[in-house]
């Protein structure tokens, strides 16, 4: 894409990133970050790096916006939203010129970098050690396999704080209000087709990422969408959170993960996959991964319990 | 300086170094919980940018930097949830003690 | 490295454990409490012959990631691995099985066990990336569990933590940019090559883990959060969660930028850390809530960690002193979280029996509960220093430091930080022998628990009394700068 493109598009990030971060209007704000979140994808294309376009636009729009446009609603209906305190205009200037120092220093340590080779050779060196046509995977769950370990367990962790909100004698209930619509509204016929077509693309999202952008996060998340689409839909209620089937497949894919991590650790080497089954390894992991990850997601999303059990 | 913003990389760079001092601005003005949260995403994705963009060669971005932006993502959003879940909570009854607060007394 | 990679991994499957678990969740730290323990006192035992270090999956770096462990790492596990076990034990009086699944008794284990496996993931990883992901998932279990108190202050710890992350990140992507490594020792072979950018991005770097940290003048959201949760949790928070930051802004000052460390950055941490003592300790003088107290302590408490900075000669100059210093800082930091946690779980304890939280809801408790005021003040003697303690081991060695680096000033503020200490603690301990009748208290929910504060209190007790073995220890592997001297200044 030509420079063209890209200066408008970087001139269109920077304006939703200032109407999301300063607008009047909260709700709007979070509509503008949504904005945001889409244009920021797009910069990833333009960059040429599809897995983490997929990665903003499926998290950190997607989700994230549901999160916040959730957040707003719920601290509306508590009657909590904080109005926003208007500064005086010289804390204002303070605070601008602050913060475009600090951009300033930024961007004169961008511009005095030195310059690297970074780590594409290594990668690509190693890559056929692991049979994996995609990079990006190859790092995320061979090269540095540990911190993606780590991150799916910090998504455990986020499950378990969230749930520590819970109020008392909620323990155990169902998440989110209960959803009705007409069995022949749009909503529904929406949810009815929807969940088939969401399934086959998470299925072919962890397939093809193997060797082509897409993998168990951005798969988890279509998948947790589905599931979103038809509690919407009021086909199904949000679980019980006492659940042991929901438990067991909140844990599922960091279990296999950190099982195939110690299993490595027992036969002398942590986080190292047997000769020549590394890919097929990989794609159990990534699998169970799937399934996890979709149900935190949407767990972390109804949030804690608001019906009793 | 055109030279510099014709290298892709770099552009993309510097704009996210303007996304995070936009972001600070927003984090350190505004009060209500989720503008912060906003604030803090925003800053975020910047840092990304800034990433992805110094390590924009010829041939794409660096593929190890890819896979920690991927990681980066997914830290923040599960910040982001609970950041979320816990204002909700503050909204609907402040501060009150309730039964984990009890037992542990 | 397998040995270290389990010490991470185990309490990552306990915590997985314990979300399928239900309410047999609380029983898992029957088997946790000592498998861990064991875990670190063969790390300890193993670490003096052979280093214990390697890349994770056979990638070497730059590619890949490096677990290790110095002697200092090694230390620190074990003494983590004692308060986290004793804590845990102890969680088990407010957090334990009941008829029912409650949210407490279900959401403290899985947080519980994702802020131990952070605590070890930090101090053994070698990866500034890997590094990131740890604390946040200490981040989001320490705040989750400060929530369990007040849920107010834990929002304002969440937003100083959220931003500590952000910089802390912002710093770790200019960094490679500038060198195109993640691994603290490859960082210190490129540094030279991009100090510009480097400087900034550890700026950046401390400036995120300060604040997390909660270093002077960055200490405000400590004392709420820490003050207001229940005691097991306050013991953890003040315990391990606070060092684990101050272990990684340590590994970037000493091992990836040795070369960097100018005079003004050692200054600088120096007084923040200087303030932080007197500071916190004059703040801890005025409280009237005892675990109020307890936190502006930790406040004053983590400034001495800062002193390392000067009195170890930054990380390039190597200096004779060097070595005593990091010794202390080690005793220090090991000291602290025994006892700190000691204090926390005692007064909890105390707080429960006289349903009061403040000074004179202690008076004369001495009488009804001796075994836990032993402990209390067991704890005390190890916070201000004196002898045979932990404590004491690192203030004197401190001491010993400053002077020999001619840095005297230090040693003033080492010597008011331990009478201020005295004089805060003094005024529970004295409340508590006031009076000659014995106060009618609460029975506690088992009869046990005083005994997990006295078994911190007795650790940071052994600290000080078995010092050579701990010393020896804490220097094997000291980064390089530290090496020199170690024969001068033996304890």
């Amino acid at each position: 894409m030509s420079l063209a493109f890209d200066l408008a598009l970087c001139a269109l990030i920077l304006g939703a990133a200032g109407l999301a971060v300063a607008g009047r209007n909260l709700f709007g704000s979070v509509v503008f970050y949504i904005v945001y979140g889409v244009l920021i994808a797009l910069a990833w294309v333009s960059l040429g790096a599809a897995d983490v376009a997929l990665a903003e636009a499926a998290i950190g729009a997607g989700v994230t916006g549901v999160l916040l446009i959730g957040a707003w609603q719920g601290m509306k209906d508590a009657g909590g939203l904080e109005a926003e305190i208007t500064q005086s205009l010289p804390v204002r200037v303070l605070a601008g010129l602050g913060a475009a120092a600090l951009g300033g220093l930024i961007g004169f340590a961008i511009l005095s970098l030195p310059g690297h080779e970074g780590l594409t050779g290594p990668v690509a060196e190693n890559q056929p050690a692991v049979n994996l046509g995609n990079p990006v995977t190859a790092v995320l769950l061979s090269f540095r396999a540990y911190d993606t370990l780590l991150e799916t367990l910090v998504l455990s962790a986020a499950l378990a704080a969230v749930w520590s909100l819970t109020p008392a004698g909620l323990w155990g209930g169902i998440p989110g209000p209960k959803h009705t619509t007409r069995p022949d509204g749009v909503m529904a016929s929406f949810g009815r087709l929807l969940p088939p077509l969401g399934l086959l693309v998470a299925v072919y999202l962890v397939w093809a990422g193997a060797d082509q952008p897409g993998g168990a996060f951005q798969a988890g998340t279509v998948l947790a969408a589905v599931w979103i689409l038809i509690v919407l839909a009021g086909l199904r209620d949000e679980p019980r959170l006492s659940s042991l089937t929901l438990r067991v497949i909140v844990i599922a894919g960091p279990l296999v993960f950190l099982g195939a991590a110690l299993a490595g650790a027992l036969s002398g080497l942590a986080l190292g996959y047997p000769e020549g089954h590394a890919r097929t390894l990989i794609l159990i992991i990534e699998y169970a991964l799937t399934l996890s990850i979709a149900a935190t997601l949407a767990l972390l999303i109804a949030g804690p319990a608001r019906r009793a059990p | 300086m055109m030279e510099l913003l014709a290298e892709r990389g770099s552009l993309f760079a510097l704009t996210g170094a303007a996304l995070i001092a936009l972001g600070f601005y927003g984090f350190i003005m505004r009060r209500a919980l989720i503008r912060r949260l906003i604030a803090f995403n925003v800053i975020g994705s910047g840092i990304f940018l800034l990433f992805g963009g110094t390590g924009y060669f010829d041939d794409g971005v660096d593929p190890v930097p890819q896979a920690l932006i991927i990681t980066g993502i997914v830290v923040a959003l599960a910040l982001t949830a609970f950041a979320a879940a816990l204002a909700v909570r503050l909204a609907q009854s402040g501060d009150d003690e309730d039964e984990n607060a009890e037992a542990g007394r | 490295m397998n040995l270290l990679f389990a010490l991470v991994a185990l309490p990552l499957l306990f915590m997985l454990a314990s979300l399928v678990a239900g309410r047999h969740g609380p029983r898992l730290i029957w088997l946790a409490a000592p498998l861990m323990t064991g875990l670190a006192v063969w790390l300890a035992m193993v670490v003096h012959t052979a280093p214990e270090g390697g890349a994770l999956g056979g990638w070497p770096v730059p590619l890949g990631i490096m677990l290790e462990a110095d002697g200092l790492a090694a230390a620190l596990m074990m003494a983590s691995a004692i308060t986290a076990a004793i804590t845990g034990l102890f969680a088990l009086g407010s957090y334990g099985t009941t008829r029912a699944e409650t949210t407490g008794s279900y959401t403290f284990w899985p947080l519980f066990y994702g802020l131990w496996a952070a605590v070890n993931a930090v101090l053994v990883s070698r990866d500034l990336f890997n590094l990131y992901v740890a604390i946040e998932l200490l981040s989001i279990c320490a705040v989750a569990l400060a929530a369990f108190g007040s849920r107010k202050a834990a929002m304002d710890y969440l937003m100083i933590a959220l931003a500590g992350s952000l910089a802390y990140l912002l710093g770790v992507v200019l960094i490679f940019a500038a060198v195109g490594t993640l691994d603290l020792s490859l960082i210190a072979e490129r540094a030279p090559e991009a100090r510009t950018s480097i400087l900034i991005g550890a700026a950046l770097i401390s400036a995120g883990l300060i604040a997390k940290t909660a270093l002077f003048p960055l200490h405000g959201w400590l004392p709420p959060a820490h003050g207001a949760a229940p005691p097991a949790v306050s013991a953890l928070l003040s315990a391990l969660v606070v060092k684990a930051s101050f272990v990684i802004l340590l590994r970037v000052w000493f091992e990836a930028l040795p070369g960097l460390t100018e005079q003004a950055i050692i200054t600088g941490f120096g007084m923040l850390g200087a303030a932080a003592i007197l500071y916190g300790s004059a703040l801890a003088l005025r409280q009237e809530g005892l675990k109020a107290l307890i936190a502006y302590s930790t406040v004053a408490q983590l400034g001495y960690l800062f002193l390392v900075f000067p009195l170890a000669g930054g990380g390039e100059t190597i200096t004779p002193w060097a070595a005593g210093a990091w010794g202390a800082m080690g005793f220090h930091a090991s000291a602290h979280m025994l006892a700190k946690a000691g204090l926390f779980l005692a007064a909890g304890l105390m707080i429960h029996a006289s349903g009061n939280g403040r000074m004179d809801g202690l008076t004369g408790l001495a009488r009804a509960m001796p075994v836990t005021t032993l402990a209390f003040a067991l704890c005390a003697v190890s916070l201000m220093g004196l002898p045979p303690s932990g404590g004491f081991m690192a203030k004197y060695l401190m001491l010993i430091a400053s002077l020999a680096s001619g840095q005297w000033p230090y040693a003033l503020v080492i010597l008011a930080g331990g009478l201020m200490a005295a004089a805060y603690l003094f005024r529970p301990l004295a409340r508590m022998f006031a009076g000659n009748e014995t106060p009618a208290i609460t029975p506690l929910a088992h009869r046990w628990l005083p005994l997990a504060p006295l078994a911190l209190a007795i650790a940071a007790m052994a600290l000080g009394l078995l010092s050579a073995a701990p010393y020896e220890l804490m220097a094997s592997g000291l980064p390089e700068a530290g090496e020199a001297g170690l024969e001068e200044v033996e304890p």
